[in-house]
């Protein structure tokens, strides 16, 4: 996992509330088995119109966006399906991180796996960022994983949440599995005590 | 500290294999359920560390969110379907996986058949790279859905490193009344709450009114949990439940059966255990709903009407604007006035003999309308078998419904079931977000009786008003 420590990037907002995963990523493109090139699918069915055209008006299509590598959006982000296709076409596209106040929980939990940062600010604190990413040319914020930070060139400084452990494997892009196997021991004694119960009978 | 446990917290400390410090819980996983869609990448990442599958034996695959639903044998013509389908067949063979394949007769929606199956059981913890194994809990199991980087983790260690979620309960007082089912129940819920009320939650759904489903019901009920923002919902397992699960094809037998039936009994939370969120729901308050917008909290009384827009706060204004545009709906104006062009009956949500039953009753005697393409998809080829057996086919058929083969189908429209731009669809499935079940399509969140009853009306109708024959 690529590893997670300062990032600086430009702000895109996307002004909605309950972004879910369907709108992020649309089914049709789920097909796929490769974990890459998921990008160009990003909010698909926002972005282009049936006929395939870019639709000039949605936001991370304004110039002003371009290259954005931070989304700041409304409450509930990544509700809905459990698609990780959502935080693959999200990182493909370019983003390292989305600001909301609320993350949906599996959507939370695939960005770790991918070192991408979902992180969860005020209300307040959100609605500031959302107006500056409007008002404010070329706005970017600086997002301190060493420090739980966002802040910006102004007067934005404000701390965000994360579990210890969480953030540990994300400053250090380590891989989950090789730590849960480091347990292989207590995996098969917890095998061995629980032979009987929820077993499942082969017919 | 009490010593009383929630249901929750029984099953989590009894799966417990590490709690290393400074890190997350380590919980092993009894069943791990896998689809097509969500596996092909958590397998590729298996290979490219030369890692195994831990337990092939508690890990069970089916083919269900991207099959056509025409009758078998139809070849799929979309070719990147066909290849995701193509991959977990050689996956499965690979890794030792059992896959009940398109061809099985138990293939079906993965949520289906493992209840059906007996592989889902009271007290297990049950995971699936899919938001709706939620379902599951309704035996009393703790069941979520991950993403693929946990089911490649999973598949590699039979287990999950989680951070631990908080309890809730949903107490439902008094009784439903005739005409409301699990799925009003379920959307009341969501209509009070809201689609984040639960995140970061395990609800347990409790109270009269629960204990009253059956586990066709509970499960419609917990699979809904997500839509709540849960991560999962549970029912306390009884003697439904253990009625349920006696006698299915992997469910234990003879002194095993016994033993897991007493450990089963113990698992009902703790008399006066406290739950760190409650919420009170009064059945009797509850009727047949209708979403009207673009997620499932938005949902009115069918005797009800679309929301003004007028006098709400900014950002509800906003999202009820966008949510109105998407629907093509005025505010104001009276749910059972919207006509509609679709109806879909089936999903893991509301695809089980029960609820096919129940919308067969509906149908019984009557024609869609001639404005309605309706299509009914069973959510195994056991609930099909089942159904053909009673004949609820025919009484589909006779009413002008199609009858057709197990999948997920339009609740997602992965397969060749879309709307297409603009149509109007009353639906049993889960979800009512922009496009969900095709580019455009317009979505109402419904139960089986009341999609039955909006075929045949062509609009929505209140099924307590309905003429059975």
């Amino acid at each position: 996992m690529k590893p997670f420590t300062v990032h600086r990037g430009r702000v895109a907002p996307l002004n909605r509330v309950n972004v879910d995963t369907d709108q992020i990523i649309p089914k049709q493109f789920l097909k796929r088995i490769e974990k890459t090139g998921f990008g160009q699918f990003l909010f698909y069915d926002w972005r282009f119109g049936a006929d395939g055209k870019k639709n000039a008006d949605f936001v991370l299509d304004e110039p002003r966006y371009e290259d954005a590598s931070i989304l700041v959006a409304g409450k509930n982000f990544g509700c809905g399906s459990s698609r990780e296709h959502a935080v693959w076409a999200l990182a493909d596209f370019g983003f390292r991180a989305v600001i909301s106040c609320s993350f949906a929980d599996i959507f939370a939990n695939n960005s770790t796996k991918n070192g991408f940062l979902a992180v969860r600010l005020s209300q307040d604190e959100v609605a500031q960022l959302m107006q500056r990413a409007q008002d404010i040319d070329n706005y970017q914020v600086t997002i301190d994983l060493e420090k739980s930070e966002v802040r910006d060139d102004e007067d934005f400084r404000a701390k965000f949440p994360i579990d210890d452990f969480i953030r540990h494997c994300l400053l250090n892009g380590l891989d989950d599995i090789g730590l849960t196997l480091q347990h292989e021991a207590e995996i098969a004694a917890y095998e061995a005590r629980h032979p009987a119960l929820r077993a499942l009978q082969a017919p | 500290m009490s010593l009383k446990k929630t249901l929750f917290e029984k099953i989590w400390h009894d799966h417990l294999v590490a709690q290393p410090a400074g890190r997350s819980p380590i919980l092993y996983i009894d069943l791990h359920l896998v689809h097509e869609v969500t596996s092909p990448q958590a397998f590729d990442g298996l290979r490219a560390a030369g890692r195994k599958v831990r337990q092939p034996a508690r890990t069970v695959a089916t083919v269900d969110h991207n099959i056509p639903t025409e009758p078998r044998g139809t070849p799929i013509t979309d070719l990147i379907a066909a290849k995701q389908i193509a991959a977990l067949q050689s996956n499965c063979k690979e890794f030792g996986i059992r896959l009940f394949d398109m061809d099985s007769p138990e293939q079906g929606i993965v949520h289906v058949i493992g209840p059906e199956l007996g592989l889902t059981q009271p007290g297990m913890t049950i995971v699936c790279g899919d938001s709706h194994t939620s379902t599951h809990g309704a035996f009393g199991s703790l069941a979520f859905g991950i993403g693929t980087s946990e089911v490649e983790h999973v598949l590699a260690t039979q287990c999950l490193a989680q951070q631990t979620p908080k309890t809730m309960k949903i107490d439902v007082r008094g009784r439903l009344a005739e005409g409301v089912g699990a799925k009003d129940l379920a959307l009341g819920i969501i209509g009070q709450i809201g689609t984040d009320g639960a995140t970061g939650h395990v609800i347990e759904y409790a109270g009269q009114a629960v204990r009253g489903l059956s586990m066709e019901g509970r499960m419609t009920l917990c699979n809904m949990s997500i839509e709540a923002g849960a991560r999962a919902g549970m029912v306390a397992p009884d003697e439904t439940t253990i009625a349920y699960v006696k006698g299915k094809r992997f469910a234990p037998k003879d002194a095993e059966w016994e033993k897991a039936v007493a450990y089963w009994r113990n698992l009902p939370s703790d008399e006066g255990v406290t739950f760190e969120k409650v919420v009170e729901i009064d059945a009797a308050q509850l009727c047949p709903f209708v979403t009207w917008g673009t997620n499932p909290g938005m949902v009115a009384p069918v005797t009800g009407r679309v929301p003004e827009v007028k006098g709400l706060q900014e950002a509800d204004r906003h999202s009820t604007e966008l949510a109105l545009q998407y629907m093509g709906l005025e505010p104001g104006k009276k749910i059972e006035d919207i006509g509609i062009d679709r109806v879909f009956i089936g999903s893991c949500t509301n695809s089980r003999i029960e609820d096919l039953r129940a919308a067969a009753r509906v149908a019984k005697g009557h024609r869609v309308s001639s404005k309605v393409r309706a299509m009914v998809v069973p959510g195994s080829q056991t609930v099909k078998r089942a159904a053909e057996q009673e004949g609820l086919h025919r009484i589909f058929q006779d009413a002008g419904f199609e009858w057709r083969e197990s999948g997920c189908s339009m609740c997602l429209g992965m397969n060749p079931d879309i709307l297409q731009p603009g149509e109007r669809c009353a639906s049993t499935s889960n979800r009512n977000f922009e496009g969900r079940q095709g580019r455009g399509g317009r979505t109402h969140l419904v139960s089986p009786m009341m999609a039955a009853a909006a075929a045949i009306a062509g609009h929505f109708t209140d099924i307590r008003n309905w003429k059975f024959q």
